[in-house]
């Protein structure tokens, strides 16, 4: 579904990406781990094409979509709850919720929203609340909510468990699971190593711009060096 | 008391012509963080589009009053766009990533550049016009003092009411405005979720400038005379205006427009009309020091 391809990515001279190769495949969740600064949030933005892909090749559905710009990816049916959630701050709920239906034509609006205060019916309850008052656990499931509202066939999640409580981690991967279950192939970025490798059918570790190990979620969960690196003393 | 009303109504006007300035400044401000200095320009451009269009009316013998108050409303808001849309890409688009100096400095290279424009193929001399809208009623007398509300004043408040009323409306309610909101909020975050951050900042350019083509028709109407000056002037007061209401905030100036136009018209009542320009400028020094936030800019506590 989305190949990546030798993909190098610069913050002006800085090398942020340095070839990452990796592939997603219909109805999976690929998680990718990484320490803080591997470059994972970046590899998202690329998708996005901000910051650009200097070199290298970003396949999806078999459509070359290197330089394609931001506001048209959303459209080919791509969305993104970002780092840091990026709620707008002075919108209501329901306002971000309008939002991220903005690439659809507006017919199914009720009906997705609908979907969407199903998964997170605390969304429903604040719908008339400012997106920058909500608690760090609302703000997460308004930006998957906002992201589900463009309808999207692959999801790409930067660390949606962080500053949350376990219980909260525990739903949110729940409901990553249950929005898998609908069919939507989901990219997940995660420091929660744990959790994540356990939620995904796949997973690829990046190191300092590369990836440097995949396997399934399982194996990635047995290997004594991720172990070591990810898993130690946590959770 | 009859005098403190027909210096309310002027007021009123004023403000009202001020108002819709500050729009432009406002909202340029909030999508871009930058003011647009050429903006003041950009409101001169629209009383002489104005201008322009009664002449050429008048040439052809068109004399039905609504008609040519109609003609000149769109001709300026529409030319004036054009302008205002021209100015985002020529002087702000390519240094959208270049240090705010930078764009500060185009922008005003920008003003100066209007201004000579508009001198080199307008003239310098002041352009006249014969009154269109005249009469008014005489609401009341007292000591001799007759209070007067002519039917311009009534149009120009009408009007004005109008257009920020339809105006809120399209930035609180419509899927245009929550785009406008979104690139102001979070502009990498409104490109995420599909919105085209170019194509929203040149629509707001082209709104703020249709809005300062109204004032400037306005003022065409007001005061008769045109020249490629006034947008200085007019300019760094609807500029605090934005800034007393709270730059960044559409009530906020609304509401700056209408105390600026007041407290000028007071001013020039009661205390001295040669120095009424002070009045303005002293606001904005004392409004920067005390609260540069604004009265309605008061910033939210919000979490990141
Ligand atoms: N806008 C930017 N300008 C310059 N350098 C940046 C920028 N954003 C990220 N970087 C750098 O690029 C590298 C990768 O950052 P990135 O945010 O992709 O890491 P990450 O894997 O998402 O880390 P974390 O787990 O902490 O979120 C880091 O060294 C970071 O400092
Ligand atoms: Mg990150």
């Amino acid at each position: 579904m989305l190949k990546i391809e030798g993909v190098h990515t610069f913050y002006g001279q800085i090398e942020a990406l340095k070839g990452v190769d990796l592939h997603i495949g219909k109805g999976e969740i690929v998680t990718l781990i990484g320490a803080n600064g591997a470059g994972k949030s970046t590899l998202l933005m690329t998708v996005f094409g901000n910051p650009k892909c200097r070199k290298g090749r970003i396949v999806y559905e078999g459509q070359d979509i290197t330089g394609v710009p931001a506001h048209e990816i959303v459209r080919l049916g791509i969305a993104q709850s970002p780092e840091g959630r990026r709620i707008f701050p002075r919108m209501t709920v329901y306002e971000n919720l309008q939002m991220g239906a903005l690439p659809t034509d507006g017919s199914t609006f009720e009906a997705d929203i609908r979907e969407v205060f199903d998964l997170f019916p605390r969304l429903e309850e604040r719908r008339n609340q400012r997106g920058g008052t909500l608690s760090g656990g609302e703000q997460q499931m308004l930006a998957i909510g906002r992201a589900m509202m463009s309808k999207p066939r692959l999801l790409l999640l930067d660390e949606p468990s962080l500053g949350l409580a376990p219980l909260v981690v525990r739903q949110i991967f729940e409901i990553i699971k249950k929005i898998n279950e609908k069919g939507v192939t989901v990219f997940l970025v995660e420091q929660n190593a744990f959790h994540a490798l356990k939620l995904a059918h796949r997973g690829y570790v990046m190191v300092n711009g590369s990836i440097t190990l995949t396997g399934t979620g399982r194996e990635l969960l047995a290997n004594p060096e991720i172990r070591a690196a990810y898993l130690e003393g946590g959770h | 008391m009859a005098y403190f009303i027909q210096q309310l109504i002027n007021g009123l006007t004023l403000g009202a012509i001020y108002g819709l300035i500050a729009i432009g400044y406002t909202m340029v401000y909030g999508i871009i963080g930058m003011i647009n200095f050429a903006h003041g320009e950009i409101y001169m451009i629209g009383a002489f589009i104005s201008v322009i269009t009664f002449l050429v009316l008048q040439a052809a013998g068109i004399g039905f009053v609504p008609l040519i108050l109609v003609v000149m409303l769109i001709a300026s808001m529409l030319f004036t766009a054009v302008y205002g849309w021209s100015v985002e890409r020529v002087a702000y688009r390519p240094l959208r990533r270049a240090p705010r100096l930078a764009a500060l400095i185009s922008a005003i290279g920008m003003s100066i550049a209007l201004q000579n424009y508009v001198q080199l193929t307008q003239g310098a001399r002041v352009k006249a016009l014969a009154p269109i809208i005249s009469g008014g009623v005489t609401l009341f007398e007292q000591d001799g003092f007759a209070v007067r509300l002519s039917f311009l004043q009534i149009f120009i408040i009408i009007l004005t009411m109008a257009l920020m009323a339809g105006f809120s409306y399209l930035i609180d309610r419509t899927p245009l405005g929550r785009q406008q909101r979104a690139c102001e909020q979070d502009r990498t975050m409104a490109s995420l979720v599909g919105v085209n951050v170019d194509r929203t900042i040149s629509t707001t350019f082209v709104m703020g400038a249709a809005l300062a083509a109204v004032a400037g028709m306005m003022v065409t109407l007001y005061y008769g005379v045109v020249d490629f000056f006034i947008g200085f002037l007019a300019g760094v007061k609807a500029f605090t205006a934005a800034v007393l209401g709270g730059i960044g905030s559409l009530p906020g100036a609304m509401l700056g427009g209408l105390l600026i136009g007041l407290i000028e018209a007071f001013w020039s009542a009661y205390f001295s009309i040669e120095y009424k320009d002070v009045a303005a400028f002293s606001i904005l020094v004392l409004v920067l020091i005390f609260r540069p936030t604004g009265l309605l800019g008061k910033p939210e506590i919000e979490k990141v």
